[in-house]
């Protein structure tokens, strides 16, 4: 296996929407930064892989059209997607791996503003027994809280204290679109949105993207002082039947895990993409993470889930703080269609 | 069906029990009529906007103007640009006229129309290069026999009254030749 690190990150400050900009404006400005900040062209970049999707755009073919922010002239190497931005780095690192490519630029984006997200996202279910019921994602998710509140795996108040501290720690974060919470108590006192979800137990609908370099051996040490070396990554999926698995689990979390090794050494930091507060109890539970491991200091998906970037994000923000000397040994998650349904495990690591 | 189909099994190399097959059984649906289709309706809707560059390009037709985009310290002028010069990977800021006259860069001959507004068939749709432009714009081009379109031909946008100039590119119907002599196919080298 080739030694492969994240070298570069960037994203947008996160909004709910951003009307004034077409997909293309509104990711260039993050290309543009995560190339000048490890001082690269286009020109040095093997491989481009992006993430993003037609039904959140409204439109087909929308990542060509974002090919625009690249500069894919003279011709690059290029793939696509139309998943999290997260899966993206995942086939740039095999790129890697396979020796075709020693440096790759990954990104992932959407404007989830035009649609209507919870809608959009229930045409992710089988075309045949859930699509066309048109269930929304909250509803979704409603049922997974309820089927763990009544196993006794989580409470009401310990949901809201997730997205308290999730949302108290995005204060910190310059990018994050929901900063700040009221008390837990006063989160427990507002009405119901999809019961048992009140309106702090969902991600916010965003708009906004990451890009994200990663590069093999010296090329990497030559771009960043201390790398963010990508010491295990795995994804693996559970059925998209609901009724054949027990929603309250997530064993494709669980195995994307063990192949990854993230039992392999100390976890100093946890990035989880759960976009309802209940789903980062499973994925604690899944990736066998101890109450002592800091998880999402960014936020996580609650302060800011731009859709296709918010795994990347993941992938970035545990970058940054071993790029920063902040964390010697990180856990990133990012997750895939309905109920935690797909999961993906990366395992990065400093120098020392 | 054989046996072991009919039995509750465990997926090989999958953690223990946490995923099994359930046992296959098909239900006797009787003599009934066999559904062999249905009809599932299904809509999103979206409220588009445009951005930036393509918001100046649309109001500039509005106003009878093509206007293409031009990135900071770079040349290139791109018509209709989605607001990136795409070689330079730079915002298109800069809003430049361009045309109307234009040339003929690549063309097809259209038998299948579609659309309201769709001319008879066959007519020609075209990637059509204004004066001072980058790149080329689709149009189609009218007022003369489709066999005779030609690379290099010289046209110019026939507009909508002035009164029904608004934010859409069907402000303009159709491109129609000037009777120029045509650009050799050399002069457009890079935009074919």
């Amino acid at each position: 296996m080739r030694d492969v690190a994240i070298v570069s990150v960037a994203q947008t400050d996160h909004r709910r929407a951003v009307p004034e900009l077409n997909e293309v404006e509104m990711i260039q400005p993050v290309i543009q930064t995560v190339l000048e900040q490890i001082d690269a062209k286009i020109s040095d970049i093997g491989f481009t892989c992006s993430g993003s999707s037609d039904y959140l755009a409204g439109q087909a073919f929308s990542f060509v059209m974002t090919l625009d922010a690249v500069g894919a002239w003279p011709p690059i190497v290029e793939s696509h997607v139309e998943m999290d931005g997260a899966w993206a780095l995942y086939e740039a690192w095999l790129k890697i791996q396979s020796g075709h490519a020693d440096t790759a630029l990954v990104y992932g984006y959407s404007k989830a503003s035009p649609g209507d997200l919870p809608r959009v996202l229930s045409r992710q279910l089988d075309p045949y027994y859930y699509g066309p019921l048109w269930p929304d994602s909250v509803a979704m998710a409603g049922l997974q809280a309820r089927a763990m509140l009544d196993k006794g795996m989580i409470t009401e108040a310990e949901m809201a204290e997730i997205a308290h501290r999730s949302r108290t720690s995005a204060e910190s974060n310059p990018h994050a679109q929901v900063k700040g919470s009221p008390s837990v108590d006063q989160l427990l006192a507002e009405d119901y949105l999809s019961n048992p979800l009140r309106k702090h137990d969902c991600a916010p609908v965003t708009d906004g993207g990451c890009a994200v370099v990663i590069a093999a051996g010296d090329r990497a040490r030559e771009w960043a002082d201390n790398p963010a070396w990508i010491r295990g990554i795995d994804h693996r999926v559970d059925s998209h039947n609901f009724g054949a698995r027990d929603i309250t689990r997530a064993p494709s979390a669980a195995l994307a895990a063990e192949k990854a090794g993230v039992s392999d050494g100390q976890v100093d930091v946890a990035e989880l993409c759960a976009p309802f507060t209940h789903q980062e109890r499973i994925l604690r539970n899944e990736l066998g993470l101890g109450d002592d491991v800091e998880v999402n200091p960014s936020g996580g998906a609650l302060a800011a889930n731009p859709i296709m970037g918010a795994g990347l994000i993941r992938l970035g923000e545990v970058a940054n703080r071993i790029m920063a000397g902040d964390a010697g040994r990180g856990v990133a998650h990012a997750t895939s269609g309905h109920l935690l349904q797909q999961n993906l495990v990366a395992v990065l690591e400093g120098s020392s | 069906m054989a046996e072991s189909d009919m039995e509750d099994r465990s997926t090989s190399t999958m953690p223990g029990g946490l995923w099994t097959q359930p046992s296959v059984s098909v239900p006797d649906i009787g003599d009934g009529e066999v559904i062999q289709r249905i009809t599932e309706p299904a809509s999103l809707h979206y409220s588009y906007t445009p951005g930036r560059a393509p918001t100046r390009f649309l109001r500039g037709l509005a106003e009878g103007k093509l206007l293409g985009g031009r990135a900071e310290g770079h040349d290139a002028v791109y018509p209709g640009s989605r607001g990136m010069d795409p070689v330079a990977a730079r915002p298109t800021v800069e809003s430049v006229e361009v045309g109307p006259d234009a040339t003929v860069t690549a063309f097809c001959i259209v038998h299948i129309g579609f659309g309201e507004k769709a001319p008879p068939t066959p007519f020609v749709s075209a990637l059509i290069l204004p004066d001072g432009a980058a790149a080329s714009m689709y149009g189609t081009v009218l007022g003369i026999p489709y066999e005779e379109v030609r690379i290099g031909m010289r046209v110019r946008p026939v507009w909508v009254p002035e009164e029904e100039l608004g934010l859409t590119s069907e402000n303009i119907t159709h491109w129609e030749p000037t009777g120029e002599p045509d650009v050799p196919a050399e002069q457009l080298k890079g935009h074919m």
